[in-house]
This record gives structure tokens, sequence and C-alpha cells, in this order.
């Protein structure tokens, strides 16, 4: 990847200027502007809605509630109610599920006079008592029955419990939402029967499917555009209530509809990181051995869907350890359902693990690296399979290196710049590589350009770039020659962006369908008089040009061939899929946060001196864009770490801090130093360029690592999430 | 959002007049603040009185007083040449406040009229006596983090948010306001009022009566000073805790000095029993720490915001020490 390792973002100019169009900015002729009345309790049925206001307000065209609406009929025909993936069935019947749910949909003429007719609409209700704190309402887990819920043991049960040194302790994270900049936007509308979206997503067929679902359509009948996203985060893994509303919408007044959420809505519809309590036991021997670990995590769901991710799986396979158990629960809740937020459940289950592994480490008096040195997996002991490749003790020294770790004391509190108290720490991420089937096609256009399509969609991590990237080096081609067609329905079928699949499903299908497309360029070539005689491998293509090897003054320009041959173009449609050799190997991309932190104890200020992430993620495609992505993946974790934290006042069952002057996420000046390592060795066994993925663990093993540091900055170990400065006053005397 | 006018007034006299006709009428500056709660139906007026073409953006340094008009903007106080020399812990404050966009946009007269930030008078349909008389208070009882620990009551225990206020108060003031029945002056610090069993009441602002300018009188406190804001994160939020420190020294002997807290009470808080405590008395770290302890007595918390006493103390020993060293 050496021509092409560093190019610039090639829909960089496009964002920045204002040219790129985002879901809600297709122009659409006769659009309508709706938005969404929440309801104000968190639990009960609606006894009464008073809409009449609204809908003699000037300008609208449409008020829908559960009394007026055309219920899709799709809506009988769902499956299991609690299975994940089936939301909320907007203006299903008069019931309210969580705070701010959807209870009416307002349509008018222009953007203004809807807003305005949307503060009229009134309701009454029949409230019912509410259960949002998962603190208070943890006994009331249950144990879902699936891959994901089943418990885990390897060794003997809760082997923790015998070892020389045992470590217990319990840790909290809190709800945190997505929040990417662009806020949730559709426009929808129908021609007949048939569904188009422009929608934030970040999955175009995800999208179609469940639009189909609820309308009883026909997949194929369903169109989805969504070119480009402004941040995602997760959020837009799922269908929303909020879609659906749209398309009823237009559907009723046969025009299109054009919806965003507010910010404060962001907070309350459309999903979120669990609030999980975590339970960690680790046994070792005084020598420092790992000889059992267990892993509890209790997360928050919905009332209505079943949601679950990977909190406890890294303790897994992290660590050698012999006995090792782990155990998840959820508790339904009356609010919106979670969703896969950055990082997802390895985000959470690595603030555990990673500040347990921390504590034991002090417990048997090791340095936390020393300690994570001597349990380190030879082989994934959960599959039981040999890693396909792992650099994380590269990741380890090239962190203590950066980030100064001589420099630590093991001591908390000894050492000192000025006034302030210094603390080191680190944390240990990992996320699995995933590969899906992908479909691109790769097409040479009579002007000599490569245009690659695919439905995928870029959330943000220059999804455009890569294919750019890999496009223009298996075809020999410069980057300029290259058109990246995607995040549209219609194209060859892509994955949904996420779970750090995008290089590794769609990339592999760029290098698979363009190396067909150069054989079948050459093939071609050998039929051409010019090279008469001479085999197919003994041609060479670079630069447009097909050239025979041993002899320069034999060469053609593909545009010429493609004129010769009266051909406008030449392209190949292929889907790419996992080798079957992968499935013999474990295959995780690895990373390691460090942290140096300065306390100020009087006042509680924590200043992130330097931050270092390092990451085996194997083959970088472009330095730029991954280095970009693990930064913006860091600063996640530093929010989770120092502030993130959605605040819910229990006697009402809703936020108190939804909006973005008081949830906090970090600002530049939070961190003073910040810069990232990849030890980018290719992957022999994951795809044909050996990456691994970036995305999620740019951002797992940060929060950990802060709350590492912080402890050996004062010696206060903050187990519950966000680390705020009242955590670290409280307990030190003045 | 409800529909409303804008009338653009051309003098601070039509501007009064304009608005003295009106029933549901409000001046309008920077916005900053009073956008937001428009779009949140927190208030909602028939009209705005545009006072943005006013002649009330000088900055004039006059003999014993500098004088700054009430639409001068928070960046352009904040960055003059002469504030930063004369009034060094206005320009501090200032700057403390907010991003640098929204310091471009927001006047002076705008920025001591900012509504309490309590997320309970934000949103519509919790309870807020401030909003909503008589509805209850949410805070107590609820999510006070951020709240008073001075001076409130049982119907309001809301925060004033400025920054700006806090040195204002500290630097003794004056506020230069015009209405119906002419023009007056209020002392800064009591310009702001206490929540009492009218928590609607931020300010002594009588009806219609719009702000003109700021006077500080000139002072020695132009090097030993100190702003020292503490909060969540580096920029851009609200004080958990703020402190205005002045201190006039000859031979390290505290010949006057200055105290204000933000963040601690419905009105920028002047600490004046730790300012006597302080005058006469050798520099030290333990007479600093005094003070905050000093300070601190009194306050009452509401347990989510229980750590702003021993916060509160040593904020404001650490802004003393700052100043002293300086």
């Amino acid at each position: 990847m050496s021509k092409t390792s560093n190019i610039n973002r090639v829909d960089g100019f496009a964002k920045v200027t204002g040219a790129a169009t985002y879901s809600a900015e297709y122009k659409t002729p006769g659009v309508v502007y709706g938005c969404l009345v929440g309801s104000t309790i968190a639990k009960g049925r609606i006894k009464s809605i008073d809409t009449k206001k609204a809908e003699w307000a000037p300008g609208v065209l449409a008020v829908i509630t559960h009394l007026n609406v055309d219920k899709p009929s799709g809506y009988q025909k769902a499956k299991d109610k609690r299975n994940f993936g089936q939301p909320l069935q907007i203006f299903k019947d008069d019931s309210v599920l969580y705070y701010d749910q959807p209870i009416a949909l307002v349509i008018a003429d222009t953007f203004e006079r809807m807003q305005y007719a949307a503060s009229l609409i009134k309701a009454d209700y029949f409230k019912e008592e509410h259960s949002t704190d998962l603190q208070k309402a943890a006994d009331k887990e249950k144990k879902i029955d699936t891959e994901k819920g089943n418990d885990y043991h390897r060794g003997e049960h809760d082997g923790y419990k015998n070892a020389e040194v045992v470590f217990e302790a319990e840790y909290t994270i809190p709800t945190e939402v997505h929040n990417p900049m662009e806020l949730a936007n559709i426009i929808a509308k129908w021609d007949g029967n048939k569904p188009t979206l422009y929608t934030k997503s970040q999955g175009v067929e995800g999208t179609r499917r469940s639009v189909a679902g609820v309308f009883d359509v026909p997949v194929e009948d369903v169109s989805v555009f969504s070119e480009y996203l402004g941040g995602a985060f997760g959020m837009g893994l799922h269908t929303w209530p909020y879609e659906i509303a749209a398309l009823m919408g237009a559907k009723k007044l046969n025009r299109p509809v054009k919806l965003v959420l507010h910010r404060e809505q962001m907070f309350t519809n459309v999903g979120f990181r669990p609030f999980t309590i975590q339970k960690m036991g680790l046994g070792a021997t005084k020598a420092g051995k790992l000889t059992g670990l267990t892993h509890e995590a209790v997360a928050m769901t919905s009332s209505y869907e079943d949601f679950m991710e990977g909190t406890v799986n890294m303790s897994r396979f992290i660590y050698d350890c012999a006995n090792v158990s782990t155990r998840y629960r959820i508790v339904p809740l009356d609010t919106c359902t979670p969703i896969w937020m950055r990082g997802p459940g390895e985000a959470t289950g690595s603030f555990a693990l990673e500040c347990a592994m921390d504590e034991m480490a002090y417990k048997l008096n090791l340095d936390p690296i020393e300690f994570r040195k001597l349990n380190y997996a030879e082989k994934d002991q959960e599959q039981n399979k040999p890693w396909s490749s792992k650099y994380l003790l590269e990741c380890y020294e090239g962190g203590m290196e950066r980030i100064g770790w001589k420099n630590r004391k093991n001591e908390p509190g000894s050492v000192k710049e000025g006034n302030w108290l210094v603390g080191y720490g680190m944390g240990t991420g990992t996320f699995g590589c995933y590969r899906s089937p992908t479909s691109v096609k790769a097409k040479f256009l009579q002007d000599g350009n490569l245009v690659l399509q695919c439905s995928v969609n870029d959330m943000g991590p220059g999804t455009a770039t890569m294919m750019t990237a890999i496009g223009a080096e298996i075809t020999r081609l410069p980057a300029e020659n290259v058109i990246v067609e995607m995040g549209k329905s219609g194209l060859p079928k892509g994955p949904t962006q996420g779970g750090s699949a995008t290089t590794s499903s769609v990339g592999s299908a760029v290098h698979d369908a363009c190396n067909l497309l150069v054989s079948k360029v050459l093939e071609l070539a050998t039929q051409n008089p010019v090279f008469k005689g001479i085999a197919i491998t003994d041609l060479t293509f670079a630069n447009g040009l097909i050239a025979a090897k041993n002899n320069n003054s034999k060469s053609i320009a593909l545009t010429s061939l493609l004129t010769a041959n009266k051909l406008d173009g030449l392209e190949v449609e292929n889907l790419s899929k996992a080798a079957e050799e992968a499935k013999k190997y474990s295959i995780y991309s690895f990373s390691v946060h460090f942290v140096k932190v300065l306390v100020n104890p009087n006042l509680g200020k924590i200043r992130l001196a330097h931050v270092v992430s390092c990451a085996d993620i194997g083959t970088v495609i472009n330095q730029k864009t991954s280095a970009g992505q693990m930064f913006g993946g860091a600063v996640g974790g530093i929010g989770m770490g120092l502030m993130e934290a959605l605040e819910i006042d229990h006697r009402f069952g809703r936020p108190i801090n939804n909006n973005f002057a008081d949830y906090h996420v970090p600002v530049h000046a939070d961190i003073e130093k910040q810069e990232v390592f990849f030890v980018n060795k290719k992957d022999p066994i994951s795809n044909p360029m050996g990456t691994k993925g970036l995305g999620e663990t740019a951002l797992v093993g940060m929060a950990p690592a802060i709350a590492n540091a912080v402890f050996n900055a004062t010696g206060k170990r903050i187990r519950d999430l966000p680390i705020t400065l009242d955590k670290i006053i409280e307990t030190i005397k003045v | 959002m409800k529909n409303f006018q804008i009338i653009r007034a051309l003098s601070s006299r039509t501007a009064v007049t304009n608005i003295s006709k009106e029933k549901e009428a409000m001046f309008i500056a920077g916005g900053t603040n009073l956008v937001d709660l428009m779009k949140k139906n927190v208030v909602a007026p028939d009209k705005l009185i545009d006072i943005n073409g006013l002649d009330l953006k000088k900055i004039e340094f006059l003999k014993g007083k500098v004088s700054i008009g009430a639409l001068a903007k928070n960046s352009q106080v904040a960055e003059d040449a002469t504030i930063k020399e004369k009034h060094p812990l206005l320009s501090l404050a200032l700057a403390a406040g907010a991003s640098q966009q929204i310091r471009h946009m927001a006047t002076v007269g705008g920025n001591m009229l900012q509504k309490t930030r309590c997320s309970y008078y934000y949103n519509t349909d919790m309870p807020c006596n401030k909003r909503t008389p008589k509805s209850g208070c949410g805070a107590i009882g609820g999510s006070n983090r951020m709240h008073a620990v001075f001076g409130a009551s049982d119907s309001c225990i809301a925060v004033h948010p400025s920054d700006m206020c806090i040195a204002l108060a500290a630097l003794d003031a004056q506020v230069l306001v015009e209405g119906p029945k002419g023009k007056r002056q209020i002392k800064f610090t009591d310009f702001h009022r206490l929540p009492g069993n009218t928590p609607e009441k931020d300010n002594n602002l009588e009806a219609k009566e719009l702000i003109t300018a700021i006077e500080i009188p000139d002072h020695n406190f132009t090097k030993n000073i100190h702003y020292l804001k503490v909060r969540d994160r580096t920029s851009y939020a609200f004080a958990l805790v703020s402190v205005a420190a002045a201190l006039d020294l000859k031979n390290n002997v505290i010949k006057d000095v200055r105290l204000a807290m933000g963040g601690v009470a419905h009105k920028p808080w002047r600490l004046t029993e730790a300012e006597e405590f302080l005058k006469g008395k050798t520099v030290s770290e333990e007479i600093f720490r005094q003070a905050g302890d000093l300070a601190m007595k009194g306050a009452r918390t509401y347990g989510g915001n229980d750590f702003k006493i021993t916060l509160g103390a040593n904020t404001i020993t650490e802004a003393l020490i700052i100043a002293a060293s300086k």
C-alpha cells in the first residue's frame, strides 16, 4: 500500500465546502416539515390528547396520533415482540413506555409553523409507576437464553475464589449517548407503494429490510439514500420510530416529509450505551499468575426489546487463565432501547477488567504491565485456536516508551510536578475482526477512470478513501482516477458499517473485484494484434497502459483497447467472502491506551498531560484516516472516563441534562498532548490486505487507563464513571 | 417557538418608549440566552425590541472610572488593551466564560441578564418556581450538583451563571439604567437578587428598564489578581465554583482585598467577611486557608452539591495563593 497509503480523504473537499449532501439536504420538491411530540411521563397510558389547536394552527397539514394513524400492516405480522430488531411500534396504541416517547407527529408547510403547532399539543395520562434506576432494579435481572446471554465457564466455576491472592470489586458505568453532530434526520416519500428514504443509516440494506417489514412491501421496492453521515457512533444501526413516523406522514399526505430530531430527542429516542453494573473477581498466585477470573455484568434494556452486547467477552480470552466464568444479565427499564455505542460492550467490559487488573497488580506489588505480561495469552483459550497475529507486546512497548513509563512509580502520589500529582495508567483494548460477504462492482469507463460501487455507508472513518486506495493500488492507477459510488440502495450489496468490519469486508471486495477486472483487461489485451504471441503473464498494466514486460514498445492504452473493441467500459461485479482457512484462527485487533495525568487534589482537577494510543490493527491502509479514527476513538474514551453521563431524575424517569451545555464531551483544551502509534504489521489470515479493524478498539481500554492513572496520582480508586472532580476531592483532606 | 415581531430601536429612549407600550415585549441584544429560552418555550415574547443599533458599544476611560457600554461585546471588553491593563480581573473572568463564538455575540448587559442555568428551569414539563411560580422546585431532592450553597430558599436553589459578573461584583461596579421614569444607578452587588419567595425575579431592574452601561471606579487591583474557575471540562462549561480574588499588597501585607464567588448563589457572592479578615495581614498560605474556611461558614448543601463546601474553601485558598504570587 505504498503509493496510496497516505492519500487525502477523497470526500474531504465536498464535506468542508458543503457540497456533500446529507439526508435532510436532498432537494425534494414539495417537501413538508414534520416533528415528533414526546410524552411527558415515563410510563402509563394516554388518557386524552388534544390536537385541535395544532390542527387549526396556520399551515398545519396533518397531526398523526395513535387515534388516527393508519397502522402499517407489518405491525400485525411482527414476530416475538421482545426480539431485538423489533423497535417500538410508533403510534400503535395508547401505551407510554418511556419518557419522550413520540405520541404525535405534526406536519406543516414550513419549519416554523410546524414547530409552533407542535407546542400546542397537550396530553393527559393515566400514570403508572416507572422504573428507570438500574441500581434499584438490579434484582429484576434476567438471563437470556441465547449465545450472547449464556453463562461461560472454563475450568472451575468462579475458580478465582480459591486463589492465593483474591481481589473483588464492583464497577459501574452510567448511560452515555452517541449524539453525533448531525442530528437524526430523514426525508421520506412514497411512489405508490414504494417508499424512498433519505435517512441517517449505517446500513442501507438493513434499513431497507426494516422498512419493508413494517410496511409489508418487498425489500426491492424500498429505496434508501444515506450517502454522507455526520457521525453516528452506532445510533444508525437501528431503524428508529422517527423514520417510520416520517414514512407514515408521507404516505398520509402523499408528499415528501422531512423530519429532523431536536437535540433533546437525540438523548431519549435513538439509543444509548446502557448503564451497566459489573462485578469482577480475580485470583492469582503470589508470583502474579492469574488462576481465576470471573466477570459479571448487569445492564439495562428497554421494556419492549432485549438488547445485549459483548460486555463480558473480553475477559474470556485476553489473558491466560485456567478458570474463567462470565455471566451477563439484563434488566428491562422504562426507557428507549439501548444501541451499540462505539467500542460497545467491550468498552464497558474493559473498564471493569482493566481496572481490576490494575488493582490486582497493586495487590501483588507488581508493575501493571509486568502483571499483564506474566499473563500474556499465547493462544485464544476461549476458542482454543491460535491467534491469526498478535502484536500486543509491541503496543505495550511502543506506549511505554512514548508516555515515559519509566518515570512512573508504583507508589500512588509519589511523583509530583510543581503542585500537581502525577499519575500514569494504561488499559488494554481488543475487538474481533469480522468480515461480511460483500459485493462490489469495479468498472473501467471509456475515459480510463475506475468506478467502484457498493451500497456500504461511510459514517466518517473514510470508507470511500479506503476503497479508492485499494482500488488504485490493485489497478495501479493514480487515486485521482478512481470514483467511488456508495451509500445508496441499488448498488451491489455492502454490509452495515459497524463492528470495525468495513475495511475487512468492503476493502477485500474491492481488492477481489479489481484483481478480476485487471485480469479481464489483460485477457482482452492478449486478443489485440499488438500483443500477438505474448502470454497474458508477460503483460503488465499500470497507469492505464497495458505493456509487454520485455518489450516496452509494445503497449496500448486501456482507452484505446476499449475503443478498438467498441466497448464503452469493462466491468466486474463480485461477491467476496472470508476464506474457510480463517475459521481456524482467532482474529482480533489489540490496542493499549496510556495516559499521564496531572491532578490538583484540592480542586479535583484532572489534566490529561499526555495520551498515547497504540494499536495492532494489521496493515494500515491509510495512515491519515487511521490516525484520525484512533484520535477520535481515544477522545470518545476520554469522554467516557472523565465526563459523559446521562443523568436521570428517577422521580420523573427522565433525563435532566439532555442538551450539549449540560452533557459534556471533551474539548480540545482538555487534552494537552495526544499521539497514536500503529504496529502496522500485516495479518496473514484476516483478508487479502491483512487488515484487522480499528474503529471500536480505538476507544476500548481508554476509560480504565484514565482511572488507573488517577489512582496512581492520588491513591483514590474511582470505580464509578465518569471521574468527575467531586469524586476526587471528596475524601482528600485539605 | 411562536411567531414574534422584531422592532429595531434607534435610541435608548425610543427603546424604552417602545417597550413601555407592549405587554409581552423583551429587549434583545446578542440573543445568546434569550433565543435558547424561546426555542424551548421557556419564554414566549410577542415582540422583541432589538437594541443592537443603539450607541452603547463604547468603552470609555473617564476620570476616576471606566464606562463600558451595555452593548459592548464580551470579547471586545476581554481583549481591550486598557481593560487588560487597568482591570485585568474583568478580562480574565470574561475570557473564562462560554466559548469564543458566544463571547463574540454576547453583550455586557445581556451577560448580566442571563437566566440561571438550572435544568428544571429549562425543561417546561418539570417543576420550577422560577418559570412557573408555585409549581415547586425540582432541584431540591433532585439533581443539584451545580446548585447553590449560599442564600438559597425553599423555592429556588439555582445559581447565577456569569463569570463576568463575579469580577464586577468584586470591583464595586455600578449599573447604569434607563427606564420610563428616567435614569438611575444600581450598585452592582445590589443588582442581582436572592430567590426568597420570588425566584422569578433575578434582579432589581424595574419593568421596562434598560441597562445602558457599567461603570468601574479606578482601583489598585492590577497585579495580584486571579479569576479561578473550577468546572467539569477545561472550556465551555459553567463554573461549579469560581473565585475572583484581588489583592493590593505592600511589602507582602494585604492593604486591600476583594473576593467574590460564582457558582454558589443566586447572585455573585461577595465574601466581605473573608475580606475583612484578610485586611492588614501578611500573606501566607495559612491565612488564605483560614479565609477560605471562614468564607464557607454558613453554607448549606443539598446532597448533590455537598462537595462544594470543600471545593469552595480550596478554590478561595488557591485563587489567593495564585494572586499573591503574581
